[in-house]
């Protein structure tokens, strides 16, 4: 079965919009995949409380990256008013993060999880998922055509939406090159950028990325307003 | 100011005065006057030019002492501990110290340690100090975090700081000038000996060197003959611009043949490659002519420094790393390729020939283009006039403040106050205020943000006693780990591909960016050598032997340095004064004539603004002569200004002295007076500022030092570019969260000094109140022709970033989805 082979289309709002797998899906500029048929929100890697579990063990980073991941994820929910928001996957840091999270930001995912149904997809790094936290934790979610997981599978998955990877996409430009996190897709299956602050990244030209996709994927990199397709062979590895 | 000369000379133990007499020397005034000041238990700053003896003078107190005390006497430790910014210097002067203690069979063991020494021979000195050991800042900074300090410094007699001149005004000399302040509190009666070449200022250095609110006593050389120093005049005309000099290069070959060695410095690494290759181009004679840079491998570069050293070489070729170091005597002449940019800098380069302080230097200035011929000639005046560059103003960097604070509560327990006094102790941070230290304090124990979540995670914690400690020993473990304020950028390793099997040689390294602009297949010019880039692969750049004759990627890029204020002053005084012209070579004279007939000589008091179209473009031209760094940023500051005007700046380009910006719309009618206006360095830098990846990379270095990122883990050293990416992440939540934070004060702090040069352009545009004087030309200037040869080497940097996305994205229709 093939898909069928409407061309991207960039959305006034510098969203890119696209097929998986024959499902038209909207790429947000902030990194998130809007389901509008679903009005379903998806949100990957918010990797909460990265920050104090490096000051746990010595190296004092700014303790406000989970304040800043909510900030920027509330205002996807404000402006689109989804009805149900999948959080997909490695959303906590690790399995202290929750018992770390400050009062204010516990108050913030309450708020954002009144009217509509909160999923939390389990990763890796959040293998039980949110002990007191609102929402409803999931193994997967099936959305058809689309599965929606943390962690890709190995091989070509058709309709297969992902987080886990943290696609980065480099480009060089003449003197210097940009790298940007970006969603990876070959039209089958798409892997989703992180949305954490503080969540780096891995570029797309890694063999991590090779086992996944039928044929090269492309990249689309979040600018600054806008996300840009940039096709494979435009890409550059990090060294 | 210096004391009087004592009525008597003293004279030194009969051993010392054998030993100089056996060399037919007698020792020399300042010699017995750094001896006077050890008896005296004075802080001593000495500036004599090199080869006058400066090092033994620095050491004769401390071999006098210790040659009066048998062994068995000496309480145990090291006397005296000397401190050099170079890690060759310190191997140097342990094998130069050894000639007197051995001739005059002193008992006094010397030893050197840098980041070089093996584990087992730094295991060994902490065990058995030598009587004189001969490191580093950073190893100074390691030993200030180790918990044996206190103990193994409990008799330092003595420490020596050598080419203070080049250290005092760097993180570095912070960093130091902290750690000089921990070994006076493990021993009070230690004595702080300075040795620096000549500069503007001494008695900033004296406050430098001693703990304040003390100031050292001064000691000078005699100074040398004057240096014979020329200008190149070249049969050629001098190009209107670039920084090559390849127009003269038959000319200093000719020249370097009358000497018996020179040294031909450049300002760049790439000039540095292209000077190389046309002076062998040109050697017909086959004169050993090496090349020395920074980039070059450190064994490579020994090669060069011992060839130098037996004699055996003509000249080298040379960026900056040879600015400081070893004495050669052989070097009897100094070429200056482009123009030296500050007259301090062209003295320590001239001072790099003929030691024999009887004998004038010979040095010979070769500018690259006209402005250069100006800034050469102004260089030569200010050298003859014995007027130096004065350095800026400088106060401690907190974020090196941070490091040291981590690194003393690594050693032992301390009070907030004891390490407050002892901070304010260092003249870099006399002023500091207790806001300020209470601040750097809270950042080293909790990461001072305005959340307090991290309490529980301090990284120093107070006991009962109310002392602050290292939280525990792995702690401190990753701080020894992170110590120094030396953040190099990302670099990577040359190797030469050979065929399949590994073992690759490696030949040097380079800056990321660099390859980053090739593609497999380019050539490039390393270490005289054209090589084929074949990519890249983990920290390694491979690249392969090529048979080009001419790299196919120019190694184009101007100056690092930025041309300083005392000569930019100097030039703009010898423009204007057309008595002074006819000093000048008949086609600058000429070009110079050219400027007045079809627009103006540039005031020197004044700010001259050309307008003028061309090819379809507007162009605004203007002649501060402050220096690169200021121009770029008056030019970033100015192009906000002109797109609200709604004139649609495309781009500017600047150099040492001139600045253009182009455009879509005539700028002939503006306002020039509210263009240049003061107030332009409050919000629009502000602004500017926060979109810049300058202000990234400055976070970068502060986060590295003060250590909030980690330089590397135990054992591997993470590559720079891992470290970038996660700084720019914090930078980004900080700047939102908690804009004021230390880090991000520093950050802009060292911006403002290093990269903006904010002061200059804020002396500048207050000079030009009332006096930007604008003319309208129909047709580009002879001055502005320079200035426009550069377009195409820059373009607006704000939206840079998303214009090379947009260039990358691929056409939707054409390569669409199946």
């Amino acid at each position: 079965m093939t898909a069928p082979t409407n061309p991207p289309v960039r959305l006034p709002c510098g969203s890119i919009r696209l097929r998986v797998n024959g499902e038209a899906v909207t790429l947000r500029p902030s990194g998130a995949l809007w389901l509008e048929q679903h009005q379903t929100l998806v949100v990957a890697d918010l990797h909460l409380e990265k920050g104090s579990a490096y000051a746990a063990r010595g190296q004092m980073l700014p303790p406000y990256d989970t304040a800043e991941t909510l900030r920027r994820l509330t205002q996807e929910v404000t402006a689109l008013g989804p009805g149900r928001l999948i959080l997909l996957g490695d959303s906590l840091h690790d399995g202290q993060a929750e018992a770390r999270l400050a009062p204010a930001d516990v108050d913030q995912i309450d708020r954002l999880a009144q009217g509509l149904e909160l999923l939390w997809v389990i990763g890796n790094h959040d293998a039980d998922g949110p002990r007191h936290l609102p929402g409803q934790t999931m193994d997967e979610i099936h959305i058809n055509p689309l599965i929606l997981r943390h962690e890709p599978l190995p091989a070509p998955q058709p309709g297969e939406v992902a987080g886990h990877l943290h696609p980065c996409a480099k480009v060089a430009g003449k003197g210097r090159s940009v790298r940007r996190r970006c969603f990876a897709t070959d039209g089958q299956r798409l892997i989703l950028p992180a949305f954490g602050a503080y969540a780096g990244g891995l570029n797309l030209r890694d063999s991590a990325f090779s086992p996944l996709f039928a044929k090269p994927p492309i990249a689309a990199a979040l600018g600054k307003d806008q996300v840009h397709l940039i096709g494979w062979n435009q890409l550059v590895a990090d060294r | 100011m210096e004391r009087p000369a004592p009525s008597l000379p003293p004279t030194l133990p009969s051993p010392f005065l054998d030993w100089f007499a056996s060399k037919g020397w007698a020792a020399r005034d300042h010699q017995i006057a750094m001896v006077q000041r050890a008896k005296a238990g004075r802080h001593v700053l000495l500036i004599a030019p090199t080869g006058g003896g400066k090092t033994l003078a620095g050491f004769l107190p401390s071999l006098i002492d210790l040659s009066q005390t048998p062994a068995s006497e000496r309480p145990e430790g090291i006397h005296t501990l000397y401190i050099s910014p170079l890690k060759a210097l310190a191997v140097d002067v342990a094998r130069n110290l050894m000639a007197p203690i051995e001739e005059m069979g002193l008992p006094i063991r010397v030893e050197s340690r840098t980041g070089d020494t093996n584990l087992s021979k730094r295991q060994r000195q902490k065990a058995n100090p030598p009587d004189i050991l001969l490191t580093t800042p950073e190893q100074l900074a390691l030993f200030c975090a180790w918990d044996g300090a206190r103990a193994y410094f409990a008799n330092l007699k003595t420490v020596i700081i050598d080419e203070v001149h080049a250290l005092h005004g760097s993180k570095r000399g912070d960093l130091l000038c902290l750690g000089l302040a921990r070994l006076q509190s493990f021993a009070p009666a230690m004595r702080r000996v300075g040795l620096s070449a000549t500069v503007e200022d001494p008695d900033r250095l004296r406050r430098w060197i001693a703990p304040r609110p003390e100031v050292a006593d001064l000691v000078l050389g005699t100074p040398g003959a004057p240096p014979r120093i020329e200008v190149l005049l070249s049969d050629q005309r001098v190009p209107w611009a670039g920084h090559s000099a390849q127009h003269a290069m038959a000319e200093v070959y000719e020249t370097l043949k009358t000497a018996r060695t020179a040294l031909v410095f450049v300002n760049t690494r790439w000039q540095s490659e292209f000077a190389f290759q046309e002076l062998w181009r040109l050697n017909e004679d086959n004169l050993p002519i090496a090349l020395h840079h920074g980039a070059l491998a450190p064994e490579q570069r020994r090669k060069v420094e011992a060839a130098m050293a037996r004699g055996e070489l003509r000249a080298v070729v040379c960026t900056s790393t040879l600015d400081l170091g070893i004495d050669w005597g052989a070097v009897d002449l100094v070429i200056q390729l482009a123009a030296p940019k500050g007259s301090s800098r062209l003295v320590q380069r001239i001072g790099r020939s003929n030691h024999r302080l009887d004998e004038p230097s010979r040095a010979l200035l070769v500018p690259a283009n006209r402005f250069e011929m100006l800034e050469c000639q102004a260089a030569l005046e200010a050298v003859a006039a014995g007027a130096l560059d004065g350095d800026p103003p400088r106060t401690g960097a907190l974020d090196v403040l941070a490091q040291h604070l981590m690194g003393a509560c690594c050693g032992e327990a301390l009070s907030s106050e004891a390490l407050f006094a002892e901070a304010r102790s260092a003249a870099p941070y006399e002023d500091m205020s207790q806001q300020d230290f209470d601040d750097v304090l809270s950042f080293v124990s909790n990461g001072g943000y305005a959340l307090r979540t991290y309490d529980q995670f301090r990284r120093i914690v107070t006991g009962q006693d109310g002392l602050w400690r290292v939280r525990n020993p792995q702690t401190a473990q990753r701080h020894r780990l992170n110590v120094g304020a030396i953040v190099a950028g990302a670099t990577l390793n040359i190797r030469v591909s050979s065929g399949r099997h590994g073992s690759a040689r490696k030949i040097g390294e380079a800056e990321e960016w660099y390859f980053e602009q090739l593609t497999p297949g380019d050539t490039f010019l390393f270490g005289g050598e054209v090589w084929r880039f074949e990519g890249v692969s983990g920290m390694d750049a491979r690249v392969t032997r090529s048979a080009d004759k001419e790299p196919k990627i120019p190694s184009w890029g101007g100056t690092k340095f930025s041309m300083s204020t005392h000569l930019a002053e100097r030039v703009r005084d010898m423009i204007m004064d057309r008595d002074h012209w006819q000093q000048l070579p008949g086609d600058v004279q000429d070009w110079l004539g050219a400027q007045a007939a079809h627009s103006a000589i540039p005031a020197a008091d004044g700010l001259l603004v050309e307008t003028f179209p061309r090819g379809g473009k507007h162009y605004l031209v203007c002649y501060p002569f402050e220096g690169r760094l200021a121009h770029t940023t008056l030019a970033m500051l100015l192009t906000r200004r002109l797109d609200r005007l709604g004139v649609a700046p495309l781009g500017f380009v600047c150099n040492d002295y001139v600045l253009c910006i182009w455009a879509m719309k005539p700028m002939d009618g503006l306002d020039l007076d509210g263009l240049f206006q003061q107030d332009m360095l409050g919000d629009d830098l502000e602004a500017w500022l926060d979109e810049s990846v300058m202000l990234k990379r400055m976070f970068r270095h502060c986060a590295l030092i003060s250590g909030l990122i980690e330089r590397r883990f135990a054992g591997a050293e993470k590559s720079g570019r891992q470290v970038t990416f996660s700084s720019d992440l914090i930078y980004d939540v900080l700047r939102k969260h908690q804009p004021d934070h230390l880090l991000l004060r520093c950050a802009r702090a060292d911006a403002a000094v290093g990269m903006l040069d904010i002061r200059r352009l804020g002396d500048f545009l207050q000079r030009i109140v009332g006096k930007v004087r604008g003319i309208s030309l129909p047709k580009v200037s002879p001055f502005a022709v320079p200035v426009m040869m550069e377009i195409g080497r820059e373009a607006i940097a704000g939206a840079a970033q998303e214009a090379i996305l947009e260039a990358a994205a691929f056409d939707l229709i054409s390569e669409a989805l199946s």
